[in-house]
């Protein structure tokens, strides 16, 4: 079964659907080719290929909806699905608000979004496996404390995603990315630590060095050796870029319209109001040729656009599908998103925030004591509160310089008084996957240590 | 039962001969070890929210994974199409690991596993869908009956029933049939407009639809999320920095979870990457921890009749007295370790490549009344729920955010604070555990552990612990 063959099943989905008593039914089908090779130590270690295929309907009948999902694409199998997504509609409630999107709201942006590139379907196995070893021996080269690894990676993906409904919309497009990440582990005495560096790309091309890649996560490792925890106190943060991305994660769960119909977020009701420094501008765009987070429509069929999440500390838009959209009175901003099994829910573009004028350097410079986090684990932020708790790892700041490296702490706040309390904004923002941001430093937060 | 009348025989015609040939595919190019796994996955949910059904999903997904393993090599490729002709080309993929003529002879299947942890007689798919949506909708109401600052429920009950079969060519062919149950609830409290609260709460395991009637209802659940929303109501700031902590019992067994139990999977110690690497028989808790890891308590969520790699699943002791006994084995870990089979190969579907994971992980009971580990705390904390941790198994930094705690001053719970997050070094933090309670309990039932991309159901537990120092992240 080739992709060229998924719309025209889609379309017997939708039939079978109308005939089945349904009032209004889309369908939303995935076609996907991985390839994963993971070296370890020089010696590729695993190596994973394979492709598969699935349908999603969703029906109403009337203002009650079901839904259901298959792997199994045979005549067979679709008719269980649709026989299941009819019988399971006569359980929901009927819901005033449910339903597909208003006619004039369908659509697919006409920009050529550059998501595909032929290379990857042709890169040969011998080079994929080659960019995994080139960018875990770079790692183990480093630095002699470098004694082990996790290995080198290299991944690639093709898939496919076809959207059809009762409506009359019919939508498909294709993606490639590959990616490539090195994982080293570097000693000292009895402790160890390890770190990451990655790279991705639509095409080969567009990837960083694996030389690179490598050095980047070995450099990353080796300056985390030593860490020790500091005494509790209140101090600067600076995120780097990649911990910075977590921010804006927490920020999406925030504006994303179930959150705020069901008034489960600290940003509900706040629309119009200043929320943060006027130095934060936050956007969602899922329209930006070439990057990770941008589809010509999003999964109920509407095109994706640019919608300015927090405007200078403002905030001005909920990101929204279609049901939470009628719920809060609004329209849609094509935010909705769904897998293959659940149901339309909403997700995000190119989500990131705008870059500020000062170069990291700028801003490390101007801290005389504070805390450079470089990674956070756990999962301690309440988004229905604001309360942020998490456990942090990073480099201490003593007089604008990384002086030595500190984990088993953790940093807390509230989410409410970082976005007040943002001093500065680097303005090294990057595209690397979805959500993007640049380097941001927070006033002060609560660092508990010893 | 016998192969003819399995699953995958009955319904896709897959004979004992098939399976063969599958497996001489995946070595005809010189591999060591072939496995594969078929799995015919049903799932079903219904969710709540404004008190009514919005929405109600069913699915099927169906595929085989085919896996070689050469000296440490691993090929892998999967099919979601079971025709003879996609299920070789996954297995002549896989095959490609290895270089070389066929070595292995041909496999002679017997079939392996007899007993059932589980006996499921209605699977959760085949009971009337109306009986889930009642189940659920008692849930709601209870909720919000709880107390009348309860402005929001959410209400989800999802079933599934995996039907999977393993044939690998060291011989072994079983078919294990997997329900699995789970009710959750969300409440959201708010007072006098102020910020609103949620409280969590659920459970299940691998039962009939029948247990949330008898052994534990949806009232229980809902009064359960309900009263955590309105205890956050009247929650103080946490302190920051280090403190005496003593866990609750039950769901803070996460902390095994995190601060030694990823640490003791094979695959991280034979490759020399685990904070607990090379630590076998050395004291890594004080005396009184004995942890063990259980896949084979009757009906629990983490426990399966035979893992993914179809070896029976075992209880393991972890730490006894303190001290380190083992690890958790996959079979490629223990065929490079030369160690015995844990039963503990998992993975989340046919897609991906098995993984030594934990099943149900938990501390055996000490003999301390749990009132005389509260009354022993001069100042502290104490944590009754936690919403989940996440560990760094290199380094064994570990982290586990608190959702329900209360100041212990004195040797009384005095009031309840915020949410925090923990932290702690994994070899380092069992070792200050100083008092065990005679009070173990198992978790309710809700757990997903997450390792790599992978998901899974588990279970943890614990008695109520006295932990000397833990540095807690304090709030604000």
């Amino acid at each position: 079964m080739t992709f060229d063959s998924l719309p025209e099943i889609a379309q017997s989905v939708i039939r079978q659907a109308l005939d089945g008593g349904a009032t209004d039914a889309e369908c939303t089908m995935s076609d996907g080719e991985e390839f994963s090779v993971n070296v370890r130590m020089g010696e590729v270690e695993t190596l994973k290929e394979a492709g598969s295929r699935g349908a999603g309907l969703r029906v109403l009948i009337g203002t009650r909806m079901g839904s259901s999902y298959t792997s199994d694409l045979t005549p067979d199998g679709i008719r269980q699905m649709v026989r299941s997504a009819i019988d399971l509609a006569a359980f929901t409630t009927a819901d005033p608000h449910i339903g597909l999107p208003d006619p004039d709201e369908f659509g697919s942006i006409k920009t050529d979004l550059r998501l595909f590139s032929e290379d990857v379907a042709n890169l040969p196995t011998d080079l994929k496996i080659e960019t995994a070893k080139r960018a875990e021996a770079a790692a183990l080269a480093f630095d002699p404390r470098i004694t082990n690894s996790e290995g080198g990676s290299f991944d690639c993906n093709i898939g496919g995603r076809v959207f059809a409904n009762s409506r009359g919309f019919a939508g498909a497009y294709r993606w490639t990315y590959c990616s490539v990440s090195a994982v080293p582990i570097a000693t000292l005495n009895d402790s160890m630590e390890r770190d990451f560096w990655y790279t991705i790309a639509r095409n080969y091309a567009g990837l960083e060095d694996p030389e690179y890649v490598g050095r980047k996560a070995a450099e990353r490792a080796v300056r985390r050796l030593g860490a020790v925890k500091v005494e509790t106190q209140r101090a600067p943060i600076i995120f780097e870029p990649r911990v910075a991305r977590s921010l804006l994660g927490n920020l999406f769960e925030a504006v994303e319209g179930r959150a705020i119909y069901r008034e489960a977020s600290f940003l509900a009701g706040k629309l119009g109001e200043k929320i943060a420094d006027e130095r934060i501008t936050l956007i969602d765009d899922g329209t930006i040729p070439g990057l990770f987070g941008s589809e010509p429509f999003d999964d109920e069929g509407v095109p994706t656009r640019r919608t300015p999440v927090i405007e200078r500390g403002v905030l001005k838009n909920y990101l929204l599908n279609t049901y939470t959209a009628r719920k809060l009175g609004m329209k849609t901003t094509g935010n909705a998103s769904r897998g293959i099994t659940g149901n339309a829910g909403i997700g995000h573009g190119n989500f990131f925030l705008e870059a500020g004028d000062k170069t990291p350097e700028q801003i490390l410079r101007s801290v005389k004591n504070g805390f450079y986090v470089t990674e956070l684990i756990g999962s301690g932020v309440n988004t229905v509160t604001g309360d942020y708790s998490r456990g942090a790892v990073g480099m201490w700041i003593r007089d604008g310089e990384l002086a030595f490296p500190v984990s088993e702490v953790t940093i807390a706040s509230t989410l409410q008084e970082m976005l007040n309390g943002v001093a500065e904004i680097g303005s090294d923002l990057e595209f690397r996957g979805s959500v993007s941001a640049p380097t941001i430093m927070i006033g002060e937060m609560t660092v508990a240590g010893r | 039962m016998s192969f003819s009348d399995s699953f995958f025989a009955s319904r896709f015609g897959i004979t004992r001969r098939n399976l063969e040939n599958y497996l001489s595919d995946a070595l005809s190019r010189g591999g060591d070890y072939a496995d594969l796994y078929f799995e015919y996955l049903a799932t079903s949910s219904i969710s709540i929210d404004e008190s009514i059904v919005k929405s109600a999903t069913q699915g099927v997904s169906l595929g085989v994974g085919v896996r070689v393993i050469s000296g440490e090599r691993t090929g892998y490729a999967y099919s979601d199409d079971l025709s003879p002709e996609k299920i070789r080309k996954a297995a002549q993929v896989a095959a490609m690991i290895a270089a070389g003529p066929a070595k292995v002879e041909k496999t002679s299947l017997e079939e392996g596993q007899k007993r059932n942890l589980y006996p499921v007689l209605t699977a959760p798919g085949d009971t009337a869908f109306k009986e889930r949506v009642e189940l659920a909708q008692r849930a709601d109401k209870a909720a919000r009956a709880y107390d009348s600052r309860i402005f929001q429920a959410q209400v989800t009950y999802a079933d599934n029933l995996r039907q999977v079969m393993v044939a690998t060519s060291d011989g072994v062919l079983t078919y294990d049939r997997q329900p699995l149950a789970r009710l959750s609830v969300l409440a959201l409290a708010r007072e006098n407009g102020g910020v609103p609260q949620q409280g969590h709460s659920g459970g299940g395991g691998r039962y009939e639809l029948d247990w949330f009637q008898t052994e534990r209802t949806p009232e229980q659940f809902a009064q359960e999320a309900a009263r955590q929303a309105i205890v956050q109501l009247g929650a103080a700031d946490a302190p920051a920095g280090e403190q005496i902590v003593v866990l609750g019992p039950g769901w803070p067994g996460v902390l095994l979870h995190e601060a030694v139990g990823h640490g003791l999977e094979a695959d991280f110690n034979r490759k020399g990457v685990s904070a607990f690497s090379g630590r076998i028989g050395q004291q890594v808790a004080s005396p009184l921890c004995t942890v063990v890891d259980d896949g084979t308590i009757g009906g629990r969520r983490g426990s399966l009749n035979v893992d993914d790699e179809g070896n029976e699943t075992q209880r393991n002791v972890l730490i006894e007295n303190g001290i380190l006994r083992g690890y958790l084995q996959d079979k490629l870990s223990s065929r490079i370790l030369g160690a015995a089979a844990t039963g503990s190969g998992r993975r989340e579907s046919y897609e991906h490549i098995p993984m030594p994971r934990m099943t149900n992980t938990f501390m055996l009971a000490g003999e301390s009344d749990p009132q005389d580990v509260i009354r022993s705390v001069p100042r502290g904390l104490y944590c009754a729920n936690f919403a989940g941790g996440q560990v760094d198994i290199t380094s064994g930094n570990f982290v586990f955010s608190a959702s329900e705690s209360y100041l212990i001053e004195d040797g009384k719970l005095t009031r309840p604070v915020k949410n925090a997050t923990l932290i702690g070094n994994g070899p380092e933090a069992m070792k200050y555990v100083s008092m065990v309670g005679n009070d173990l309990k198992l978790d309710e039932g809700i757990g997903v552990c997450g390792k790599e991309g992978q998901s899974v159901p588990v279970g943890v537990g614990i008695p109520t612990v006295r932990i000397d120092r833990m540095t807690v992240g304090g709030t604000a």
